[in-house]
């Protein structure tokens, strides 16, 4: 409550880039008076209301939902990605978990498949392509069976509904030591595995989906864990087993 | 009054089939011309918007052989703003034989929506409700389901009967990651081309036909043109006119207001849904506001202090000087009113000084009765993550001290005019989702809005579309319609970014907000009505004159972005307040402290005000033009909770 | 990766049952080292055998560290700008982040180990001696340099497949959620198990309990 919110100053090192083809570089400014009950976000808006007004760039950032679903904001703040308290992401992180007069350090993912757009901002297509490449079961509107054609085990409702939740924020690669997109590819083979209804494509989907994420530059798996520390929703690592499990099976 | 609007002719047809009210579509999907197979792949349509509208109409559109054309301003399909829906869809699909029917959702709607709504178009929403699951199901979207291996349901926002599909918290996102994975499995089979980050700005209307958009890259900041044979708007709706709202940051109306200044016309713009249970304001910089789901009103107990201005906590205040307000007032609903009359009454108490937290903008919602009887284990089972979420929010543990919870703007009902082929006062432009004047009348029924967009999007538009598309062909687009389209957009930014003020777009938009939620918000009044009609073009004109931008628009440039936006929500505020001042009667969101009842309930005005008030633009202030509603099939009567 | 780890786990099982042999005295030991070498015998020739598992074991470290290789430069092309701030690890286990050095590491110590107790090169004892006379010379207490840099390097083996041996399975295909715990649980106990069962050898010679 805004009583005992006591403003709190902050140095931010943010790294700015101005687009593709700049080098890009770190730069430090001063906000004062932070309320703790500002989101992250919330600060850089009135961090960036007062660049505009000096005729500054504001720092370019992605967000849209604001409440930790659209998976469009992530940065890595102080060397973790979407910050230190888990399974959050970024728009949902509040200041109130930062001390007084901290020095926090601000920079975009960083993968090559990646690319910096502006400032924080990446460009994620690469996920899309993942999916492209067979992250879907085959129906078009208007040919499917009644709903109740197909029972499905709770279990594995449950259990696919836990890798469905991957909100595509790419937290998962920009943690991994390896740049792997891995976690986030899993979470979508392991979703359409469990369900009877993706059991014709499973095969070729594992394929075709775990080719083009090393198609598109992402660095191998070799299980350090690191993306499920980070990821937001808490996306298991056995997704990445059942991915391996699929992916050696239609290789054979 | 009439200073501010002048009265058209009115609407004659909507188009909708005659006959018996369950035929209708049949009927009209009967009577609708085919297009060639071999023709599909030379028409070309461009769909505005990703969300379960625009995704599912896009990529059924690539399915049916289409050159689709589709864009969104986030950086992918996935993250439209449709994700963040929680509560679930309702489908007539009567899996329970709990007495439901496409009837009774048909009734249920037409009755909830006040009788403000087409009962053709209804009764169609409830019909194709059935086949929504049947998609959703087949996609792989991971329902809730029973041990038995069926779907489960629930009962939603005080519906008598259980025709709620749910996956946990997050049906919106995971309907729309079905939608989404479709329309990707499109663009690989190369059907649909995606524009990601792109934003439209302007519509292209040659011939009187809607045959194009002009939109802006918003990484290079190029201007593009696109032509078509027809275009689709899925973008979304209009609630952040108020600054703060449940919508995502990006919502915005340009895309609509575009096309309503091109000749769209815009109906019921006051129409506008007030959540009861989002988490209250706690400080100026607030950027959005977070729904909590409805279903907290199940077991959590309202109340405020007796006395205004008690500052005292929560814990300290005894029993006997608590108000259990909503208990006290609807002995027979208590907590579970419908969300218009506990988001009223949440004002009302808050303006009687006896609201708590910050600025006294809150109520709080107790759970110490629930943990006392159910225990600790049982609440969190329900609403363990509920829990979290608000405690990651407030900081604040509401296992030991009350939630706070205050009202927020939520939905719009309100939106580009269409008839019963979804098609807008401009032929060719067809309007889906939450983006057109839907069919949810004047108060929309809680899991509603993703069926209507999934509807429109599957099964009602590539129907409708290919009847328009098989009159065709409709000629060469004017070259210099696109031309004078363009050059309105370049202008536009050109002198947004000249003006080159002292204040930031966001800070206008606030105030603005600032000023919708006081005079056009919770509760309407001719003057406040008046107020916010004189306050705006001040507001507006201080905008245009004093509004700082940074940067160039020749690059990614958020600053541009917003103060575009900005610009578009002030005209649509004044529309929005033009719309609350004329209809005199309240009805469902839009609630006229003149008009209600004795004991303070929304008042209609059937004999005046059963009508769709579409607004035409005009140089000289909108026209009115009035689409009067009939109900051959659901009685008018007034709602009643007490 | 995965496949070739495996290989290269099941030869040290093996390879610690034959070193502890040592214990049971140098005939018992240098029997066995013999016994290598006529393995097969009469259906294969002297040392045909062991060759092929010398083969076998040098393509599988051959295609391990190719593996490895290839992976750290895939994961430093995926990365070409490292992070600013030092990246905090969140994920638990160190032995996770010793993997690449830590391979290193082993093949130093491999080379090295090569070197000494099977060409004998820098062996005291030399390439005259007996197995068991090669090693009583190169663990001898003067040269407690040597035992400790074996000390070391075990530790690292035991290391890199405390990860391993999990993320072999992982790979695989073969681990599920449910079977994590005890997974990781067997990997960290085949590991102790191994690094005591080496260790004993190098230490026991040192201390003079093997002479
Ligand atoms: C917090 C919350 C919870 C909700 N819960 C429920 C629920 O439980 N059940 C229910 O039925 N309804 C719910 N609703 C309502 C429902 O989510 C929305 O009405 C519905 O998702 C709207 O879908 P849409 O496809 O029409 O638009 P959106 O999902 O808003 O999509 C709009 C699309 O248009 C694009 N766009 C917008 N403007 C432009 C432009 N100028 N240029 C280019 N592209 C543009 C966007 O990129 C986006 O892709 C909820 C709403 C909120 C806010
Ligand atoms: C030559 C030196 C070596 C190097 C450079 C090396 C390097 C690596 C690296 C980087 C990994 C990580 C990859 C991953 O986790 O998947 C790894 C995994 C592994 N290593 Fe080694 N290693 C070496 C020797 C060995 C030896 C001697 C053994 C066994 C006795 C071994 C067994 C394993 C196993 C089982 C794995 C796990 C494989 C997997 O997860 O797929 N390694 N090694
Ligand atoms: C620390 C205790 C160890 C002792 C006492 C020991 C002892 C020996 C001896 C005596 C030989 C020679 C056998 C012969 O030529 O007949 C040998 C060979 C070998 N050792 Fe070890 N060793 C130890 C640990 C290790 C470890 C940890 C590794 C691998 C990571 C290893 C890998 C090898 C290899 C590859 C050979 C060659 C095998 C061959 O030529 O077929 N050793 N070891
Ligand atoms: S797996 Fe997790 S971290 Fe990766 S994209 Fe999905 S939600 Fe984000
Ligand atoms: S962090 Fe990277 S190494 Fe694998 S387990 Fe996760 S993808
Ligand atoms: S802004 Fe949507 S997840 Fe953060």
């Amino acid at each position: 409550m805004s009583e005992r919110a006591k403003g709190m100053n902050l140095t931010l090192k943010v790294w700015r880039q101005n687009g593709p083809q700049d080098k890009g570089r770190m730069v430090t400014y001063r906000v004062e008076d932070v309320s703790p009950d500002m989101s992250f976000l919330e600060m850089l808006d009135v961090l960036n209301e007062r660049l505009i007004l000096e005729g500054d760039d504001p720092i370019a950032f992605d967000h849209d939902c604001r409440e930790g679903i659209c998976g469009m904001c992530g940065m890595v703040i102080n060397g973790v990605a979407h910050g230190e308290q888990v399974a959050t992401t970024t728009c949902q992180l509040h200041m109130r978990h930062f001390e007084d007069n901290a020095v926090i350090t601000i920079e975009p993912w960083r993968a090559a498949p990646f690319p910096v757009v502006k400032d924080l901002v990446v460009d994620r297509s690469a996920f899309d392509r993942i999916i492209q490449a067979g992250g879907f079961i085959s129906v078009p509107a208007g040919s499917a069976p009644d709903a109740h054609s197909v029972p499905v085990k709770k279990v594995d409702a449950d259990a696919a509904f836990d890798a469905a939740t991957c909100i595509g924020c790419g937290a998962c690669v920009a943690a991994c030591p390896n740049g792997s997109a891995s976690l986030f590819t899993a979470a979508k083979i392991t979703h359409l595995s469990l369900l009877p209804q993706g059991q014709p494509e499973r095969a070729s989907r594992a394929k075709a989906m775990v080719e083009q994420m090393d198609a598109e530059g992402f660095g191998g798996c070799t299980n350090t864990g690191e993306c499920t520390a980070v990821c937001p929703k808490g996306i298991p690592l056995d997704t990445i087993a059942q991915m391996n499990r699929d992916y050696l099976k239609a290789s054979k | 009054m009439n200073e501010l609007y002048t009265e058209g002719e009115p609407i004659r047809d909507a188009k909708a089939p005659e006959g018996p009210i369950e035929d209708r579509w049949e009927k009209r999907k009967f009577g609708a011309k085919l297009v060639n197979p071999a023709n599909k792949r030379k028409l070309h349509v461009i769909v505005v918007g990703t969300g379960l509208a625009g995704g599912s109409a896009a990529a059924t559109l690539g399915e049916l052989g289409y050159n689709v054309t589709s864009f969104c301003y986030q950086d992918s399909p996935r993250r439209a703003h449709s994700i963040a829906a929680q509560g679930g869809i309702n489908a007539a699909k009567n899996y329970r034989g709990d007495g439901d029917s496409i009837y009774r959702l048909f009734y249920d709607t037409v009755k909830g929506g006040d009788f403000r709504a087409r009962e053709s178009n209804v009764y169609r929403l409830a019909q194709v409700s059935v086949n929504i699951i049947d998609q959703a199901v087949a996609q792989g979207v991971p329902f809730a389901r029973e041990y038995g291996g069926l779907l489960d349901t629930r009962s939603f926002g005080g519906a008598q009967v259980s025709r709620t599909f749910y996956a946990r918290g997050q049906t919106g996102q995971q309907l729309l990651l079905g939608a989404y994975q479709a329309l990707e499995r499109q663009i690989a089979a190369g059907t649909v081309k995606m524009n990601t980050r792109h934003e439209m700005l302007e519509l292209i209307v040659s011939d009187g036909r809607a045959r194009g958009v002009i939109v802006r890259d918003m990484v290079t900041g190029e201007i593009e043109r696109h032509t078509a044979d027809a275009v689709v708007l899925a973008t979304g709706g209009y609630g952040n006119v108020f600054f703060l709202s449940t919508n995502a940051k990006g919502c915005n109306t340009t895309a609509i207001w575009r096309a309503h200044r091109r000749g769209a016309m815009f109906a019921n713009p006051c129409y506008t849904q007030i959540h009861p249970t989002c988490i209250p304001v706690s400080g100026d910089y607030q950027s959005k506001l977070t729904l909590m789901s409805e279903s907290l009103r199940n077991d959590g107990r309202v109340w405020v202090p007796v006395k205004a201005g008690d500052t005292r906590p929560a814990s300290e205040i005894p029993e006997e000087e608590r108000d259990y307000y909503l208990e006290r007032i609807y002995p027979a609903f208590g907590n579970l009113v419908p969300r218009d009359i506990a988001s009223r009454a949440a004002k009302n108490v808050c303006d009687e000084g006896r609201g708590v937290g910050p600025g006294g903008l809150g109520v709080y919602l107790d759970f110490a009765d629930a943990i006392s009887r159910l225990g600790r284990d049982a609440v969190e089972k329900k609403y363990g993550n509920l829990f979290e979420m608000y405690e990651r929010i407030t900081g604040e543990d509401p296992y030991t001290q009350p939630m706070r919870i205050y009202p927020a703007v939520h939905y719009t009902m309100g939106g580009l005019w269409v008839d019963y082929d979804l098609q807008s006062t401009i032929p060719g432009l067809f309007v889906i989702g939450e983006a057109n004047f839907s069919d949810h009348g004047a108060n929309r029924l809680g899991a509603s809005a993703l069926m209507q967009g999934l509807a429109d999007g599957y099964f009602v538009l590539p129907t409708t579309i290919g009847d328009y598309l098989a009159n065709g062909p409709y000629g060469e687009v004017d070259e210099e319609a696109v031309a004078e389209a363009e050059i309105a957009v370049r202008n536009k930014i050109e002198k947004l970014l000249s003006v080159n003020g002292t204040r930031t777009a966001d800070s206008y938009h606030r105030e603005l907000g600032r000023i919708m939620w006081d005079y056009c918000g919770m509760e309407r009044t001719e003057e406040s009505l008046r107020k916010a009609l004189e306050r705006i073009p001040e507001l507006r004109e201080e905008f245009w004159r004093n509004v700082k931008v940074s940067g160039q628009a020749e690059e990614l440039n958020q600053a541009l972005e917003r103060a575009g936006r900005v610009a578009d929500f002030f005209d649509l505020a004044e529309l929005m307040c033009i719309d609350a001042l004329h209809r005199t009667e309240s009805c469902g969101g839009h609630f006229r402290a003149e008009s209600q009842d004795a004991d303070g309930e929304a008042l209609r005005d059937d004999e005046n005000f059963a009508y769709v008030a579409a607004w035409e633009y005009g140089e000289q202030g909108p026209i009115l033009h009035k689409e009067a509603l009939d109900y051959e099939y659901v009685k008018m009567s007034q709602r009643s909770y007490k | 990766m995965a496949v070739t780890g495996a290989v290269l786990v099941l030869f040290l099982v093996g390879h610690m049952v034959g070193n502890l042999k040592a214990f049971l005295g140098a005939d018992s030991f240098n029997e066995y080292a013999s016994f290598l070498r006529t393995m097969g015998e009469p259906l294969l020739t002297y040392r045909v055998a062991l060759t092929l598992v010398e083969v076998v074991l040098g393509v599988c470290i051959v295609l391990h560290m190719w593996s490895a290789i290839s992976l750290a430069r895939r994961a430093g092309k995926a990365r070409p700008v490292k992070y600013a701030a030092r990246r905090k690890s969140q994920a638990n286990g160190y032995a996770v982040h010793t993997m690449r050095y830590g391979g290193v590491v082993i093949l130093l110590f491999v080379i090295y180990h090569l070197l000494d107790l099977t060409f004998g090169t820098v062996n005291p004892a030399g390439w005259d001696g007996t197995p068991y006379e090669r090693l009583v010379a190169g663990f001898a207490p003067e040269r407690w340099w040597v035992t400790l840099f074996y000390v070391v390097a075990v530790i690292m083996v035991g290391l890199h497949l405390r990860h391993g041996l999990w993320s072999a399975f992982q790979t695989l295909g073969l681990a599920s959620g449910r079977s994590y715990r005890p997974l990781k649980l067997t990997a960290a106990a085949i590991s102790a198990v191994l690094v005591l069962g080496f260790l004993t050898v190098p230490v026991a010679v040192m201390i003079g309990v093997i002479k």
